[in-house]
């Protein structure tokens, strides 16, 4: 689906139903050097089961025109441009990893706009390691070897797909590699600056869920709990043997504690 | 700092497979069964509407098999791979999950007899045309490409004249059109040369023979490489357009760079079922656990037999592409710096009583190790003549055209010990050579 955000081309995957913004309304927000591809674990369901799906391609991503933008705020104020766009006055917010961080902060600063929000892989502060800060500005591909070797638990780097065929570690790595040159480097500058989460979680007044991985390096699920703590009422979720990257690794159990959070009436 | 990510050694024996959570099992259980129960109701609609992942039926997937195709995609560098019964069913899959009616396909002519005839006569009455090129000439790609053009297709060892395809180059020009690259890289396994990392989009094996290696099953799969853009130019609706057999389904927008096995797998293996069976994908798992350790022999075996027959007085040609005098010598130490793979073609010197066809058969009739067998990658040693068997349906324009003499052998060099090859190889050559008159 073909959106106009501040007058640039936006993409966003439906989850392959037609988008009804009458619907209570998911946006999926993708992480650093991603895409809406990451979701596609979970965007068919939410959308043949009575949601809107809108997982969305941020501004220079994927199919989406438009610059990059240049902070995690500058990003969360665009949710609600992308929320008129599709003609929807408030939708639940999941993000993913930068994506959360755009999540919490488009929560706390427009509380209007937001029903719900689920943060995966999350954390109040998400420094990144200068080696692949300065492999990613330098669209070196071992930023993505780097990024998937970090973000993807220990068994998981044996493979098995949850999807038969599909490979764990080099899908990731592929989809980063699509992305066009200077993305993943100005998507972990991003994540690297951002020092608002502590702050901008006690602005969160909608139902919250943080979903943590057991064994993720990039979030750690300490670092995860300890902003559960300053969101009001936030309800966690640790997923076993699972890195980072829970939407795959770990699929079922993330869709699962997501249809539990987001039914939720 | 390096990434911690499993090498191609510890990938062989690993990739795929977790120790089964609810036995503990090591090994890859086989699990022989059909169907899959569902959870509940919502669960089984999810699958079916590939809302989930899992399996339905084993003719789509089946947990076995699954595990030998993430091990090959991921020694081959691949975001998935779909596996099949055989590298035939593999070719033909792949071929119908990119196209239909009126499409063209560019291919090497330098291709197994198999490949040739399902291009040249089988297809057609798809609607589906293939202009064969010359593997050594890239312009001849880049000529026979047409509008309706939807792939560019070769071995890089050639099959059986050992052409070597400059799949960096071919693979250009192939982009430069707006079309993707699958190469068969049978012959060479991901061992020898990872073909997506030269620049091909999709990859194709018959994983019956050296990824097996022992000959006891059939097998096929095709990797996908996941950066080829099948929206760019609009040609591969496939993949681009909603498909009404999966509820108006995009594949290319919703899994990207999965898109091609999704849907070779949600159609071809659904509709044309050619799925291979969980206990050929165990046998295939066994074979793949030692490829490199195999390949390094098959390697160093064919260096000493390349040796040998140069050497032999009864031979009146030998060619392999790591010789320096083999025409794209330069070209396989660049994209194969571990070696051209195991297959060498050579003729036996015919003389007054008897042609090169005759030398050549009272050769095959001769050898006492060697196995007279249509197969290659065996970890047993085989030959065979390919203008009586494997390629014997070719006209002999289309025989020159794929780099076949009469009296070519093909020897698929094993892994048996080397001096009992080459005294073999001794005894037979002197019968051989006999037989013809070209010794006393």
């Amino acid at each position: 689906m073909k959106l106009q955000v501040r007058g640039a081309d936006t993409f966003a995957t439906t989850g392959g139903h037609p988008f009804d913004p009458e619907q209570p309304t998911i946006v999926f927000v993708h992480g650093a050097g991603m895409n809406r591809i990451v979701w596609y674990l979970q965007t068919r369901y939410f959308a043949h089961h009575g949601y809107a799906v809108l997982a969305v391609d941020l501004p220079g991503h994927g199919r989406s025109q438009g610059t990059l933008l240049g902070s995690v705020q500058e990003l969360a104020d665009w949710i609600p441009d992308l929320l008129d766009s599709a003609g929807v006055a408030k939708a639940a917010l999941v993000g993913h990893s930068m994506g959360s961080l755009i999540a919490l902060e488009s929560a706390a600063r427009h509380p209007d706009r937001v029903s719900k929000l689920a943060l995966l892989g999350v954390a109040s502060k998400m420094p990144v390691h200068p080696d692949l800060l300065n492999a990613a500005i330098a669209d070196d591909p071992l930023a993505y070897e780097l990024m998937m070797d970090w973000g993807t638990g220990p068994v998981g780097h044996f493979g098995r797909h949850p999807v038969p065929g599909f490979s764990l570690i080099l899908g990731g790595q592929k989809l980063l590699g699509v992305e066009n040159p200077g993305v993943l480097g100005n998507d972990l500058g991003l994540c690297n600056d951002y020092q608002s989460g502590m702050e901008s979680a006690t602005k969160v007044s909608c139902p919250t869920l943080i979903v943590m991985g057991s064994e993720d390096k990039m979030t750690p699920p300490k670092q995860g709990g300890k902003l559960a703590t300053a969101i009001p009422n936030a309800n966690r979720q640790l997923i076993q043997d699972c890195g980072h990257m829970m939407m795959i690794e770990k699929s079922d159990q993330t869709l699962q504690a997501l249809k539990a959070h987001l039914s939720n009436k | 700092m390096d990434p911690k990510l499993y090498k191609f050694d510890t990938l062989s024996l690993h990739g795929g497979q977790r120790p089964d959570a609810e036995t503990g099992a090591r090994a890859v259980p086989i699990y022989q069964t059909t169907s899959y129960v569902f959870k509940d109701s919502d669960h089984a609609a999810a699958l079916f509407n590939l809302e989930q992942g899992g399996h339905i039926y084993s003719r789509i997937s089946n947990p076995t098999v699954a595990v030998l195709e993430e091990r090959i995609a991921a020694l081959e560098g691949g975001s998935g791979a779909v596996a099949t019964a055989s590298g035939q069913s593999a070719l033909f899959a792949a071929i119908m999950t990119l196209m239909g009616q009126g499409d063209h396909i560019v291919s090497s002519a330098s291709l197994y007899g198999g490949s040739v005839n399902l291009f040249q006569h089988t297809l057609p009455r798809f609607g589906i045309e293939t202009t064969f090129v010359n593997a050594r000439k890239p312009e001849e790609f880049r000529n026979a490409i047409r509008p309706e053009t939807r792939l560019v297709f070769g071995e890089i060892i050639g099959n059986p004249g050992l052409e070597i395809l400059d799949v960096p180059e071919i693979s250009k020009i192939a982009h430069e059109a707006g079309l993707p690259l699958l190469i068969d890289a049978t012959f060479n396994t991901p061992y020898l040369c990872r073909a997506l990392e030269l620049g091909a989009d999709l990859v194709s094996h018959s994983v019956t023979k050296w990824m097996g290696g022992h000959g006891v099953a059939l097998g096929g799969a095709v990797v996908e490489g996941g950066r080829f853009d099948w929206d760019a130019e609009g040609k591969f609706p496939t993949l681009t357009e909603p498909y009404a057999g999966y509820h108006g389904i995009n594949f290319f927008e919703e899994f990207g760079p999965h898109a091609f096995s999704m849907r070779m797998r949600s159609e071809a293996m659904r509709d044309f079922g050619p799925a291979m069976s969980p206990q050929n994908a165990f046998y295939l798992l066994q074979g793949l656990e030692t490829l490199p350790l195999r390949m390094d022999r098959h390697i160093s075996n064919t260096k000493i037999m390349l040796e040998f027959l140069q050497s032999s007085e009864e031979v009146a040609w030998v060619t392999h592409p790591d010789l320096p005098d083999h025409p794209d010598h330069e070209l396989a130490s660049r994209i194969l710096p571990k070696g051209a793979g195991s297959i060498v073609a050579f003729g036996v010197k015919s003389g007054s009583s008897g042609g090169g066809r005759e030398a050549g058969a009272a050769f095959i009739n001769s050898v006492q190790l060697a196995s007279h067998l249509a197969n290659v990658g065996d970890a047993k040693t085989l030959v065979i003549h390919p203008a009586s068997t494997t390629h014997a349906q070719m006209d002999s324009a289309t025989m020159k055209q794929a780099g076949l003499t009469e009296d070519m052998i093909r020897l698929s060099v094993g892994l048996e010990d080397v001096n009992d090859l080459i005294d073999d190889f001794k005894q037979a050559l002197r019968k051989a050579a006999k037989a013809t008159g070209a010794t006393k």
